[in-house]
C-alpha cells in the first residue's frame, strides 16, 4: 500500500492574502503579488441513498422499531440521509448472528480468514475516493485529511491484520494456540468514522472473533458504506453485524448477555459506565477514552517544526481527536516567540469547505459539540484567560464553525486545562524547568499522549520515558500506524489498539 | 536451674508497611487457628486506614524501585530466593500449621515458590524484550513500543486454603518484576507464609515499601482497595463476590483489574511463570521521532 508521508501531508496551504502575511512577519520582505486562492472544491459523485439499513446476518434489514433519524452535513445543515435507529431488539439479532457466526469462522483456516481481510483493505482502496468524500461530508472533516489519512489507514489496518491471522501464535508470547474471545461489542466515536470501525474490526476479525459494530449516530454513512463492502467481498453471513443508532443502541449492546467483550472508543464519562455495566458481568473490556495530552516545547526545540507541530497536533481534524495535544507547555524563555509565530501561523489556516482540498479546518462535527466548545471558550474567558482567534477568514454562512483558538494566560486549575474541549482549542502554558513540565503534564487523570520537542536527545529520551502517556511524540504529533500501538495511561482507558500489542485484547489463552 | 520445662517464646505477627512492622492501627485482632483448633496466635486485622498508609508507602517507594535497573531488581528478587531457601523449614511448617497438609507437600511447595521466584527474577530484563516492539510503521519514523510498569498494585489473597505460599508468590511476583510497587493483602486463614516473606523480604534488599504485607478481611477491604485512587492495579485470587466489589470499584478510576479463580492450580509452572502474567501490571508506551534528515 503506498501511503504518502506526513512531512507532505501536513504540509498546509499558503495564506490567502500573501502579501498582508508578509508585511506581518518580522522579516517583513516586501510584497510582490497578491495570490488569492480559488476555490478547489472536490466534486462530489457520491450517491446517498435516503435512508439507510441495518447490516444483521448479512443481510441489509429494516429496523424493529421503523424509526429513523437525520444526519447532516455539518458544513451545510443539510440532511444527508435518514439512519436507521437499531433497538435493543435489533442488537439481540445481531448478536444472535454474530454468536452463529462464531463457530464456522473460527474454524476457517486462518490463511482464508486472512484473504477476506486482504479483499476488504483492497476494497477499500477501490473505494477510497467515495469513501472520503462521503466521510467529509457526513462527518465534516476537509478532504485532504479523509483522502490522505482517515481512508489510506483503514485500508491499512485491514491489511496490517489480514497477515496476522495465520501468525497470532507468534503475536502470543507463550501461548501455543490462541483462541478468540467470541462476541465482540464494539462502539465507536464520531471523529475517524471508518478509521475506528477499522481499528475496531480489523483485530477482531483477524482473532476469528465476530462482531457487533455500533457507529456514531452522526456519521453512519461510512460504516454502511462499509458493510456494502463486507457483501461484495463475500464475507460469511453474521461475522459483521452493523447495527446504528444513539445512545441507547450502545447501551443495550454493552448490556447484552450474550456479548463475550466490550471495545469502546469514546468519552471518558461514558466509558466508566460502560466499565460498571462489564464489571457486573465481567465481561472482557478495552477502552480507549478521553484525554488532554500535553504538548512540550523546550527552549533548544527546532521552533519553527514545533510550530508545525503544534498546529498540527490540536487543529488537525477540527480538534476532534482524543490525543489533540491541548495542552501546550512553552520553555518560559521562549513563549514570546512561540506565540508570536503561533499567531503568524494560524492566521494562515483555511478554515473552510471540508470538501475544498485547500481547506486546513473544516466544521464542526454537530451543533451539540459546537455548543460544547463555545462554552468551553466562554468559560475560559470568565476565568480570565485571554482568548485569541487571529484568523479572520468568512466563515460560511451555513453549517457549524470553530476558528482555530488558543488561550493564554491559562492556570492549571481552570477548567481549560483540566477538561477535553474535543475542538479547536489549545491551553498555552509555560514552564521553567523539565521537571515542571513533567510534573505538570503528568497533573491529569488522563494519559493518552503527549509531544515533546527538542533537539537534545538525551532529555527527549528521559523526557518520554517520565511522562505518564501511552503515545509519545518526539519532533512530531498525531502520527498513527496500524503497526503501532496505540491507547492510554490512567483514566485514557486501557487495553491497546493497532501493532502486536492490540491483538492481546482479541485473544483468549 | 530450675525444674521447668523452658516456656517457648510465643510471636507476635504483625503488619509490614514500609519496611516495619507495625500493629495495626485500628488496634483489632484475629485469632488465628492451627488445624486442631488450637490458638496460634492473635494477627492484626488491618483496617481501611492500615491500607491506605500501605498504599502510600508503595507510591512512596515506586519511583525508586521503577527507576532502577532491570539488572539490580532481577538481583533483588534473586536474593529473595537465596533467603526463601534458607528458611525452607521454617515455610514449611508455617503452611503445615494451619493447613495440616503433609510435610511432603509442604515441603514440594516450599521448592516450587522458591523456583518460581528464581524463575520471575529472570524476567525482569527480558520480559520488555518480549513485549515491547520496534513498529515497521509506514513512514519515516522510529517508533517502538515498550512496557513500563503501571505503579501501585494490590494483591489480594482472598482464599488461601491451598497453596497459600506459592499462591501468594503467584500473585506479588509479576507485578514486582515489573517494577510495580506492591501492597499484599494476605489471606487471615492461612496468612503465615506470607508473613514469612514479608520477614524474609528486607534481608533479601527488598527496599522499604516496596513490597507491604497487610493481613486482613479481603470481603470488608475490597471496597476500599476498588475505589482508592491512588491504586493502578489490582491482582486477586478471589470468589466471586470479592471479583464483584473489587471490579465495580476498580472502574471508578479504571483501574486494570486481574482477577484469578480460587481454585487455580498454581502447580501449573508453564502456566504461572508465562510472561503473558505481566501484561496486566504494565502499559505499553509507544515513541515515534522522525528518522528523516
Amino acid at each position: 500500500m503506498v501511503r504518502r508521508h506526513s512531512a507532505t501531508r501536513n504540509r498546509l496551504a499558503l495564506p490567502a492574502k500573501y502579501d498582508q502575511f508578509m508585511a506581518d512577519a518580522p522579516t517583513g520582505n516586501p510584497p510582490v503579488t497578491t495570490w488569492e486562492y480559488s476555490p478547489a472544491p472536490e466534486t462530489t459523485p457520491v450517491v446517498i441513498p435516503d435512508q439507510t439499513q441495518l447490516y444483521v446476518g448479512g443481510k441489509f434489514i429494516e429496523p424493529h422499531s421503523k424509526k429513523r433519524f437525520a444526519t447532516v452535513n455539518p458544513a451545510t445543515e443539510a440532511i444527508l440521509s435518514n439512519i436507521a435507529d437499531g433497538d435493543a431488539a435489533d442488537v439481540d439479532a445481531a448478536v444472535s448472528a454474530a454468536r452463529r457466526a462464531l463457530k464456522p469462522w473460527g474454524k476457517l483456516p486462518a490463511s482464508e480468514r486472512a484473504k477476506y481481510l486482504y479483499r476488504i483493505a483492497r476494497r477499500i482502496q477501490e473505494r477510497a475516493r467515495e469513501l472520503a468524500i462521503l466521510e467529509s461530508m457526513d462527518g465534516g472533516k476537509p478532504i485532504k485529511e479523509s483522502r490522505d489519512v482517515d481512508i489510506p489507514l483503514a485500508a491499512q489496518h485491514f491489511f496490517h491484520h489480514a497477515g496476522w491471522c495465520d501468525k497470532l501464535r507468534y503475536a502470543m508470547p507463550g501461548t501455543r494456540e490462541p483462541r478468540p474471545v467470541g462476541v465482540c461489542g464494539q462502539i465507536i466515536p464520531w471523529n475517524f468514522p471508518l478509521l475506528m470501525a477499522a481499528w475496531k474490526l480489523a483485530p477482531a476479525l483477524a482473532c476469528g472473533n465476530t462482531v457487533v459494530l455500533k457507529p456514531a449516530e452522526t456519521t453512519s454513512l461510512t460504516a454502511m458504506r462499509l458493510a456494502e463492502i463486507l457483501q461484495e467481498c463475500d464475507l460469511p453471513p453474521g461475522v459483521v453485524n452493523i447495527v446504528t443508532g444513539a445512545g441507547a443502541t450502545g447501551k443495550a449492546l454493552v448490556d447484552h448477555a450474550g456479548i463475550d467483550k466490550i471495545a469502546f472508543t469514546g468519552s471518558t464519562e461514558v466509558g466508566k459506565q460502560i466499565a460498571q455495566a462489564c464489571a457486573k458481568r465481567g465481561t472482557r473490556l478495552t477502552l480507549e477514552l478521553g484525554g488532554k495530552s500535553a504538548n512540550i516545547i523546550f527552549a533548544d526545540a527546532a521552533i519553527d517544526q514545533a510550530i508545525e507541530g503544534i498546529v498540527q497536533g490540536i487543529w488537525f481534524n477540527q480538534g476532534h481527536v482524543c490525543c489533540a495535544g491541548s495542552r501546550l507547555f512553552v520553555e518560559e524563555s521562549i513563549l514570546p516567540e512561540v506565540t508570536r509565530k503561533l499567531e503568524m501561523r494560524m492566521k494562515t489556516l483555511r478554515v473552510g469547505d471540508p470538501l475544498d482540498k485547500n481547506t486546513d479546518i473544516g466544521a464542526i462535527n454537530s451543533k451539540q459539540q459546537l455548543a460544547i466548545i463555545e462554552g468551553y471558550i466562554a468559560e475560559g474567558s470568565r476565568e480570565g484567560c485571554t482568548v485569541c482567534q487571529p484568523n479572520h477568514q468568512t466563515l460560511p454562512t451555513k453549517g457549524y464553525w470553530c476558528r482555530p483558538t488558543f488561550m493564554t494566560g491559562v492556570q492549571p486549575a481552570h477548567v481549560v486545562a483540566r477538561e477535553e474541549v474535543f475542538g479547536p482549542v489549545l491551553a498555552v502554558m509555560s514552564f521553567r524547568t523539565p521537571e515542571e513540565a513533567i510534573s505538570r503534564a503528568n497533573n491529569s487523570p488522563y494519559g493518552l499522549a503527549a509531544g515533546i520537542w527538542t533537539e537534545k536527545g538525551s532529555k527527549m529520551f528521559d523526557v518520554a520515558r517520565r511522562l505518564q502517556a501511552g503515545v509519545v511524540w518526539c519532533n512530531t504529533y498525531n502520527q498513527f500506524d496500524a503497526t503501532s500501538p496505540f491507547g492510554g495511561f490512567k483514566e485514557s482507558g486501557f487495553g491497546r489498539e493497532g501493532g502486536m500489542q492490540g491483538l492481546a485484547a482479541y485473544l483468549s489463552e | 536451674m530450675s525444674d521447668h520445662e523452658r516456656l517457648a517464646v510465643l510471636k507476635t505477627w504483625k503488619l509490614f508497611i514500609k519496611g516495619s512492622f507495625p500493629r495495626s492501627e485500628s488496634g483489632r485482632t484475629l485469632p488465628l487457628h492451627n488445624k486442631e483448633g488450637g490458638l496460634v496466635a492473635h494477627l492484626s486485622h488491618a483496617s481501611r486506614k492500615d491500607l491506605r498508609e500501605a498504599v502510600e508507602a508503595a507510591r512512596g517507594a515506586f519511583p525508586g524501585w521503577s527507576g532502577s535497573t532491570a539488572y539490580l531488581r532481577s538481583q533483588i528478587i534473586y536474593r529473595l530466593a537465596e533467603m526463601l531457601e534458607g528458611r525452607r523449614a521454617e515455610l514449611a511448617d508455617a503452611l503445615r500449621c494451619t493447613s495440616g497438609v503433609s510435610k511432603k507437600k509442604a515441603d514440594t511447595e516450599v521448592s516450587a515458590s522458591i523456583d518460581r521466584t528464581v524463575s520471575w527474577a529472570g524476567w525482569c530484563d527480558k520480559f520488555p524484550m518480549v513485549l515491547g516492539s520496534r513498529n515497521p510503521v509506514a513512514g519515516p519514523y522510529h517508533n517502538f513500543s515498550m512496557p513500563e510498569p503501571s505503579g501501585v498494585c494490590v494483591a489480594v489473597q482472598g482464599v488461601a486454603d491451598q497453596h497459600s505460599l506459592l499462591g501468594f508468590m503467584s500473585l506479588v511476583l509479576p507485578p514486582l518484576c515489573t517494577g510495580n510497587a506492591v501492597v499484599a493483602v494476605a489471606d487471615t486463614k492461612h496468612p503465615l507464609a506470607a508473613l514469612l516473606v514479608a520477614e524474609i523480604a528486607p534481608t533479601a534488599d527488598i527496599p522499604a515499601g516496596v513490597l507491604n504485607v497487610i493481613t486482613g478481611d479481603a470481603k470488608e477491604l475490597a471496597g476500599w482497595i476498588a475505589s482508592h485512587r491512588d491504586v493502578d492495579s489490582v491482582h486477586a485470587i478471589a470468589d466471586e463476590s470479592i471479583a464483584a466489589t473489587l471490579r465495580a470499584g476498580a472502574a471508578e478510576n479504571l483501574k486494570r483489574v486481574q482477577i484469578l479463580s480460587k481454585d487455580e492450580d498454581f502447580s501449573d509452572n508453564d502456566r504461572w511463570t508465562n510472561p503473558r502474567r505481566l501484561a496486566p501490571f504494565v502499559e505499553v508506551k509507544t515513541v515515534w521521532h522522525p528518522s528523516a534528515t
